[in-house]
């Protein structure tokens, strides 16, 4: 019997289950994918929001402002790639500076710090390639980006280092009550715990339906977005928004920490909880917003554009809370943007709630910090020569657009929850996530994967499931 | 710090070209570094004959035509590393490399030959919408596949790019055991060359849709099938076209980009045409003693010619290290206009240009019957009829010394396409 079955294993479920670490107490998250960080998690804007654009008194706002307060100090706990590069909400229209100046006076009534109206001038010498439109904007220097993958793999690594289970490719099915405990019915079996965490992203209602009288619905909002290759790095060097108005929300343009340049998303409601597909409309959509707050967008240094999914339940708001009708089951839902900013909030106050319900002690022996996969790149010459005569695979390299390394790969495939597809090892590596997409370094991988795991390349997978890369052997139905 | 004459990065064709044509003209001591574990570079996975017709006159499988410059290479005794990857190139000319026996190397070179290659522009470049699944590959990556590993990528195949490694992939997947379904090509004619098409394609009942493009990809996990649509004048998709076809595989071969990250680096000024270096006649860079040669340069059809160019370079980059850089004489700049895309090189020096010398260009469009045409200033000295020219197939002209030499006050050289 666990204490806490947590439902998700993406940034809201792995901050939760890493809180909740800290505690005697027995945790295990389910997942229904191959690994952590693979829904919303893993598509979506990867900033950390200042906090002035939830509605002031919201759980949104409270948390985003707290989030982003806590963000850079856990990058550090847990080594994972964060900037505070700041952002910009870019006014375009003249007559929408009262706008400008309510989203300002709301962000200092949500606490954020340090904001203000900047004019043309200034903004064009932070930004040298903003519209020529831009009046004005709004000035956030706590906003900051963030890897997102980084972030959610190491609250993960970290919760499981300190005694979390794991259990991937685990789908919930269903739910029995019984009188002080619950049964999570799942593609593996039926678990047993005292507590349930339902942080299941886009699939969140379904499961707080199953439990509760009280409805909630979730709409899966589509958003596309383009990826600029690194050779156009320093395009723009802040975050940048255009200020949502009577001609739309806009989309923003953001260096991301590995240097490339990120735009979008879109807004796109649909039915489809998996439906991660971009549209060619989403696309062309995308470079005609953009260039409303920036000139000369490089667009043809697209590498990839890809599709997320924000969880919009009706009332955009976070839920997080003991259901009244299900006691012990707590929801974390409608975890839409600010998610990735709240989510270190919103993993302290998932714990919050359960140590209030269970009386649960603070363990000793919790480990608070976590070394992410080392970077060869950000040694001196004399420590990169001597890890290579020390572990030789560091001298191999195997995606050559991001310069990855074999050791780096190996170290991704064999640490706590380690990669176990290509996806996987992109996303803790970036092998593959380069300008020829992993045209170069699959083969390699693959050969790396299955010599690590012990199976055969046949085996390796792109994501999990049925994603195989190789379908069989030359001639084998001829 | 190592010292070399000549450093070669990339021991493909180019590479071992360069390298033994620099050894037989006086260089003495050559290193080429290769980031894969054996030299021959892409002609490795090439396991289709067709090689080596010009440079032979016998026709080669890819690893067959690699190994008679590798004895060449052996013969003549010149070094090289395996499993090696250039870091950088300074201007200074000193190569950072990295292998996993000796670590990181630094070698001092007096010249430097570029000889990486090209990659393949890949689904994200191209930004085709639809789902993200597995089983899309770009022609190459299927081919190291099957070719070198013998994994079968795909069982029902549809190939979109019709440039010649998705031609060649076509058949060989066909002779694997797979359905190649269609090829679709967005252009209204292939980018591939034509003996490719008849040997490929019409030879196996694979049809070839021009004007066509994919415009979704269906598949969570593994591609289920793509939506091919027919596209207008701008190459957008016709709305009412689509065509879906079910599939496992989809594979692309829409075009090679020179590799050129470390030329960048290094501040080699490069062509937006080819996104390769601007090299004069010389095949020499902006900076001096850094040579260009194969596909790095621009991208080859025939692998044939990437040897030629490559043997200039070796040899130029020989003559460099032994005497210097030639002084005297001026630039003379080559304009590609009306047809004509780029020249390979940009300039030539009638001082020390050869006897002869191959300018090699592309066109941007298929012209039928129609003239090849060179410029000195206002006069044509060159007026070549051609039936048909297409930017899938590289084109070439000599220009003569002696015949340069007779304008002594040469502005420029224009190589352009004309109707009569």
């Amino acid at each position: 019997m666990f204490d806490v079955v947590v439902i998700g294993a993406g940034v809201s479920g792995s901050a939760s289950a890493r809180e909740l670490s800290r505690y005697d107490l027995k945790v295990c998250v389910v997942e229904m994918e191959e690994d952590v960080c693979c829904g919303t998690s893993k598509a979506n804007s990867a900033i950390v929001h200042a906090g002035f654009d939830a509605e002031s008194g919201s759980l949104m706002a409270k948390l985003n402002v707290e989030g982003s307060e806590m963000m850079e100090e856990l990058s550090k706990e847990l080594d994972f790639h964060y900037k505070r590069n700041g952002s910009l909400v870019v006014c375009i229209h003249e007559e929408e500076r009262d706008n400008l100046q309510a989203l300002y006076e709301r962000g200092v009534k949500n606490g954020v710090k340090d904001l203000r109206i900047i004019e043309r001038d200034e903004l064009v010498k932070l930004e040298p390639n903003i519209s020529d439109k831009a009046v004005a904007a709004l000035y956030a220097p706590t906003g900051a980006i963030v890897c997102p993958f980084g972030m959610n793999i190491a609250l993960a690594e970290n919760a499981a280092v300190n005694g979390v289970e794991f259990r991937f490719d685990t789908k919930v099915t269903g739910f029995e009550k019984k009188d002080d405990y619950w049964v999570v019915q799942t593609s593996k079996g039926d678990i047993e715990t005292k507590y349930v965490v339902n942080a299941a992203g886009v699939y969140a209602d379904v499961f707080h339906n199953m439990v509760s009288e009280k409805k909630i619905h979730i709409t899966p909002r589509r958003g596309d977005y383009c990826l600029l290759d690194r050779s156009v790095e320093g395009y723009v060097t802040h975050t940048i928004f255009q200020l949502p108005s009577k001609y739309g929300k806009g989309v923003l343009v953001t260096p991301t920490v590995h240097g490339n340049t990120l735009v979008g998303p879109t807004a796109i409601d649909i039915e489809d909880k998996d439906g991660t597909n971009t549209t060619q409309q989403g696309i062309d959509e995308l470079t005609q917003k953009a260039g409303e707050t920036v000139k000369n967008l490089p667009i043809r240094q697209v590498i990839t554009s890809f599709a997320g999914l924000r969880a919009h339940e009706d009332g955009h708001e976070f839920i997080i809370e003991e259901l009244e009708d299900a006691k012990g089951f707590i929801d974390c839902s409608g975890i839409e943007s600010p998610g990735l900013s709240s989510a270190p909030a919103i993993g302290k106050m998932v714990a919050g709630i359960i140590k209030d319900l269970t009386g649960a002690k603070e363990r000793e022996d919790f480990i608070a910090t976590r070394k992410g996969i080392l970077d060869p790149k950000t040694l001196s010459k004399e420590e990169y020569a001597a890890l290579i005569k020390e572990k030789p695979e560091y001298g191999n390299i195997i995606c050559r657009c991001e310069m990855i390394t074999e050791g780096e790969i190996m170290d991704a495939i064999n640490r706590p929850l380690g990669a176990k597809s290509l996806d996987g090892v992109k996303r803790r590596t970036r092998a593959g996530m380069g300008r020829c997409q992993a045209g170069f370094c699959s083969p390699r991988t693959i050969e790396i994967l299955a010599r690590e795991r012990g199976v055969d390349p046949s085996e390796i997978t792109k994501s999990g499931g049925e994603s195989k890369i190789i379908v069989g052997i030359n001639k084998d139905n001829l | 710090m190592l010292n070399y004459d000549i450093v070669i990065v990339g021991g493909g064709p180019a590479g071992l070209a360069a390298a033994v044509s620099a050894k037989r003209n006086g260089a003495e001591s050559i290193l080429v570094l290769e980031r894969d574990k054996e030299l021959g570079g892409i002609l490795n996975q090439c396991i289709h004959n067709g090689f080596g017709l010009h440079t032979f006159k016998e026709e080669l499988t890819g690893p067959e035509y690699a190994q008679r410059f590798i004895d060449q290479l052996l013969e003549e005794n010149i070094e090289y590393k395996l499993n090696t990857m250039v870091l950088d190139i300074s201007k200074e000319k000193v190569v950072t490399a990295m292998n996993r026996s000796e670590g990181i190397l630094e070698i001092q070179a007096k010249a430097v030959i570029l000889a990486m290659g090209c990659r393949e522009r890949s689904r994200g470049a191209l930004n085709i919408p639809g789902y993200r699944p597995a089983g899309v590959f770009s022609a190459g990556t299927a081919q190291r596949l099957v070719n070198m590993e013998g994994y079968l990528p795909g069982r029902e195949v549809v190939i979109l790019g019709s440039g010649d490694i998705g031609l060649i992939m076509a058949r060989r997947m066909t002779l694997e055991g797979a359905k190649v379904k269609v090829v679709a090509e967005l252009l209204p004619y292939s980018g591939g060359l034509k003996r490719n098409i008849v040997q490929c394609l019409d030879d196996f009942g694979i049809p070839l849709k021009l004007s066509h493009t994919v415009v979704d990809i269906k598949g969570k996990e593994r591609v289920e099938g793509i939506t091919l649509a027919q596209v207008d004048e701008n190459r957008r998709p016709i709305p009412g076209t689509e065509e879906f076809y079910e599939c496992d595989t989809l594979l692309l071969s829409c075009g090679l980009i020179p590799e050129n990250e470390l030329s960048r680096e290094l501040g080699v000024e490069m062509s937006p045409v080819t996104s390769g270096p601007l090299v004069n006649e010389s095949l020499e860079t902006n900076v001096e003693g850094v040579f260009a040669c194969g596909n790095v340069l621009h991208v080859h059809d025939l692998v044939d010619f990437v040897s030629q160019e490559a043997q200039a370079a070796g040899k130029n980059a020989a003559e460099y290290v032994l005497n210097g850089k030639k002084e005297g004489g001026k630039d003379i700049p080559i304009i590609a206009t009306q047809g004509a895309r780029y020249t390979v090189p940009k300039t030539v020096n009638p001082q020390r240009m050869d006897e002869k010398h191959v300018v090699r260009f592309r066109v941007g469009d298929v012209y039928k019957n129609c003239y090849v045409s060179v410029y000195l200033d206002d006069e044509r000295i060159i007026h070549r009829k051609r039936p048909v020219v297409a930017p899938g197939e590289m084109e070439q002209i000599e220009l003569k010394k002696e015949q340069l030499e007779a304008y002594p006050d040469l502005k420029e050289i224009t190589v352009k396409i004309e109707t009569e």
